[in-house]
């Protein structure tokens, strides 16, 4: 029975402990739809829009603009007007409580672990339970399990999650097979089986796009349904430019620069951000396993992987979500797929929806995964 | 990602270049402990602590008891450097560097210069710096300023474990003589720092903390008083911008003049002597560079200028700290030119 509901903070990766509430987008006594914009949540690393999980009239605003508080804190209270105001209160007061009593479960923060398989060691982090089919998530070139920060919690209500990073990427070893895809799609494969993944739901985005699709063909059965974002490999173009970029950026202004090229809203590129690549980068061994990596994907602003003859052939439900303002993969490359394939376009978006547009790229992964489940 | 200290991030940076080259040897005094003499071998790991292990691993041919007797085996390293090796050595307090100047400025730094390019001096020297425990005026100063003055010297100033580690690796890889200034309290600071080897570089400062209405830029140690008064100033509406140059030369001018631009006012925070010092030099460069931007004049926060006391009550008195640094920032805020 869920006539009151609660709006709390959300958690965005494995470090947040606490948000600043920088704005209500809503005020008490309106309506909120499920996906409604309801806030806007700022951490060290990245403020976001948040999206109401839950809908209802606002009856109670708990935490006021500009204050900071604790993952999971209650934010503000939704219920019908039906419901008495002694009862709202009551939530309130006992929200302190239950939020103690989770906030164990909250703090035990799946540990990144690396996985050895093959040779080459990823860095894989595990959250979510159940017996159903996982997801597994591959970020793209130059990315980190991180970029998934505000997808992970929403996924893995229900189901296994495996954010695994790539080779030569965030935790991972700096090793590369040889930087291409279909290596890579082995290695990934084989780290899988280490985990005891026998069938999995893939969302891969960019350069994951590519290896997710890549696994296809070399392991079916490993795949139930792909979802590829803005993926590397079905189409001509790529900004090499970017690729070089972020391969050449050794500091701070320059690698802001080409950061902000993947967001429609460039100013989305915090300091933060900015420092977790550069520290990334700074690894010994990393930027021979990028270079390696980059040129396999393509040069002169051509792809040099071609996966489109793997998508037309593959028998797993395909999702390709694509932001119309990609300036790295253009959207047009979504157009004139294999009428199989489920296409969405968000307008508002560049070249990573999922982040930039959270709530809507969530909703789309989850209905794709019901209906392949189906 | 592991947590680990300020003495094990160097410790662990040691470790990781002297493994990767065998022409890096460490040089010092008790950084092999009791080598030679009847005690206990490896007993300290140098004054600190931070070559602790490094004897076992690398053996006495690389890791080197030296006699009291700095302009010795500075100037032993010197020429070591220059035909071939990548001497660290350790100097237990950056005071006793007084000694070595010839050592240092005439020759380590001049090397480069002197021989046409032709000749590299890649040797790094390690000291401890800094008042507050209780060390005595002789072994309790911030000399980094000293350094910062002679081209053809790097100077560092690292402020946390993670720098501290890619700092280290980076001026051991370095073909300049490095001057690697370690704060004697920052030792058992915690933060994360990942396993393997990395590289900070040189001339990038770190933005420590983003806001809007004033820059502190402060250096080693005074980065966490800094961050410290940052905090109370927000829970008052005040937003601040922490910069931390991490090296004294090259000094990141760029982002000091694009936060002092940003931003309008600054505050420089320095534990050196105020005279010919970092927050002169800064403020300098603000007033040359960025005078347009500033709603208010360059605030300065510093030791004053006289030996660090021994009492602990004037000792405690001598080092800028975050209420400091915190008026200092109202102080600017509250600027008004009529």
């Amino acid at each position: 029975m869920a006539s009151i509901q609660a709006i709390t903070m959300p958690k965005w990766g494995m470090t947040m402990v606490e948000g600043k509430l920088v704005r209500w987008l809503a005020a008490e006594g309106a309506r909120i739809a499920t996906g409604q914009e309801v806030m806007e949540v700022e951490t060290e690393k990245i403020t976001n829009v948040v999206e109401s999980t839950v809908g209802g009239t606002i009856r109670r605003i708990v935490v006021p603009e500009g204050v900071t508080a604790p993952v999971g804190a209650l934010l503000a209270v939704l219920a019908e007007s039906d419901v008495p105001d002694g009862d709202v209160e009551a939530f309130v007061a006992s929200y302190a409580d239950r939020a103690k009593a989770t906030k164990d479960t909250a703090d035990a923060v799946p540990a990144p672990r690396l996985v050895e398989a093959g040779g080459h060691r990823l860095n894989v982090v595990s959250l979510g339970e159940g017996d159903t089919v996982p997801v597994v998530l591959l970020h793209g070139f130059g990315g980190d399990g991180g970029v998934w920060l505000f997808n992970q919690d929403a996924l893995a209500a229900g189901r296994p999650v495996h954010i695994v990073d790539l080779p030569a990427h965030g935790g991972s070893d700096a090793s590369v097979p040889s930087g291409r895809v279909d290596e890579i799609a082995t290695v990934v494969i084989a780290v899988l089986k280490q985990l005891g993944v026998t069938g999995a739901h893939f969302v891969g985005h960019s350069l994951g796009g590519a290896v997710a699709l890549a696994i296809a063909p070399i392991e079916p059965a490993q795949v139930v349904s792909l979802t590829l974002i803005a993926p590397a490999g079905i189409g001509p173009d790529i900004s090499t430019d970017y690729l070089d970029g972020f391969l050449a950026a050794d500091r701070r202004k320059p690698m802001k620069e080409v950061l902000g090229k993947l967001f429609a809203e460039p100013e989305t590129v915090s300091a933060e951000m900015v420092e977790n690549v550069l520290r990334f980068k700074r690894r010994d061994g990393v930027s021979a396993g990028l270079a390696a990596v980059a040129a396999s994907l393509g040069r002169d602003g051509r792809q040099a992987v071609d996966l489109r003859g793997v998508l037309e052939a593959t028998t797993a439900p395909v999702l390709v979500i694509w932001g119309e303002r990609d300036a790295i993969i253009p959207v047009n490359q979504s157009e004139n797929l294999p009428a199989k394939i489920h296409v969405e376009r968000i307008a508002e978006a560049g070249h990573m929806p999922m982040m930039e547009a959270a709530g809507s790229v969530n909703r789309m992964i989850a209905a794709h995964i019901a209906a392949a489940e189906s | 990602m592991p947590q680990k200290s300020f003495r094990q991030a160097l410790n662990e940076a040691l470790h990781s270049e002297m493994g990767r080259d065998p022409n890096v040897i460490v040089l010092g005094e008790d950084i092999a402990g009791g080598a030679g003499a009847s005690g206990q071998k490896d007993a300290w790991g140098g004054a600190f602590g931070v070559t602790k292990g490094l004897l076992g691993a690398f053996g006495p041919s690389r890791v080197r008891d030296t006699p009291i007797s700095e302009s010795a085996f500075i100037g032993a390293a010197a020429g070591a450097a220059m035909t071939g090796l990548r001497p660290v050595v350790e100097i237990m307090f950056v005071d006793f560097l007084g000694v070595c100047f010839d050592q240092i400025f005439n020759q380590a730094a001049k090397f480069r210069y002197m021989f046409g390019g032709r000749a590299v001096t890649p040797m790094v020297i390690r000291a401890s710096y800094g008042a507050g425990s209780r060390s005595g005026s002789q072994h309790s100063q911030a000399l980094y300023p000293l350094f910062t003055h002679i081209p053809g010297l790097k100077v560092v100033v690292p402020s946390s474990p993670y720098d501290a580690k890619g700092l280290l690796i980076q001026a051991i890889r370095d073909d300049d003589p490095v001057i690697f200034l370690e704060n004697k309290i920052l030792y058992d600071t915690m933060g994360e720092v990942p396993d393997g080897p990395y590289v900070v570089p040189f001339g990038e400062a770190n933005i420590v903390r983003e806001g809007g209405d004033a820059t502190i830029v402060a250096f080693g140690r005074m980065v966490h008083f800094a961050m410290e008064a940052a905090n109370r100033l927000a829970s008052e509406g005040i937003d601040c911008t922490v910069l931390d140059p991490r090296t004294t030369s090259p000094l990141d001018e760029d982002t000091i003049i694009e936060m002092a631009e940003k931003t309008g006012r600054v505050v420089v925070v320095d534990e050196a002597n105020p005279r010919c010092g970092m927050a002169a030099d800064v403020s300098s460069i603000i007033a040359e560079k960025a005078f347009g931007a500033l709603k208010a004049p360059v605030m300065k926060v510093t030791a004053p200028h006289t030996p660090v006391p021994y009492a602990p009550n004037l000792e405690a008195a001598y080092i800028p700290d975050a209420s400091r640094i915190a008026d200092a920032v109202r102080r600017a805020m509250s600027f008004s030119r009529t």
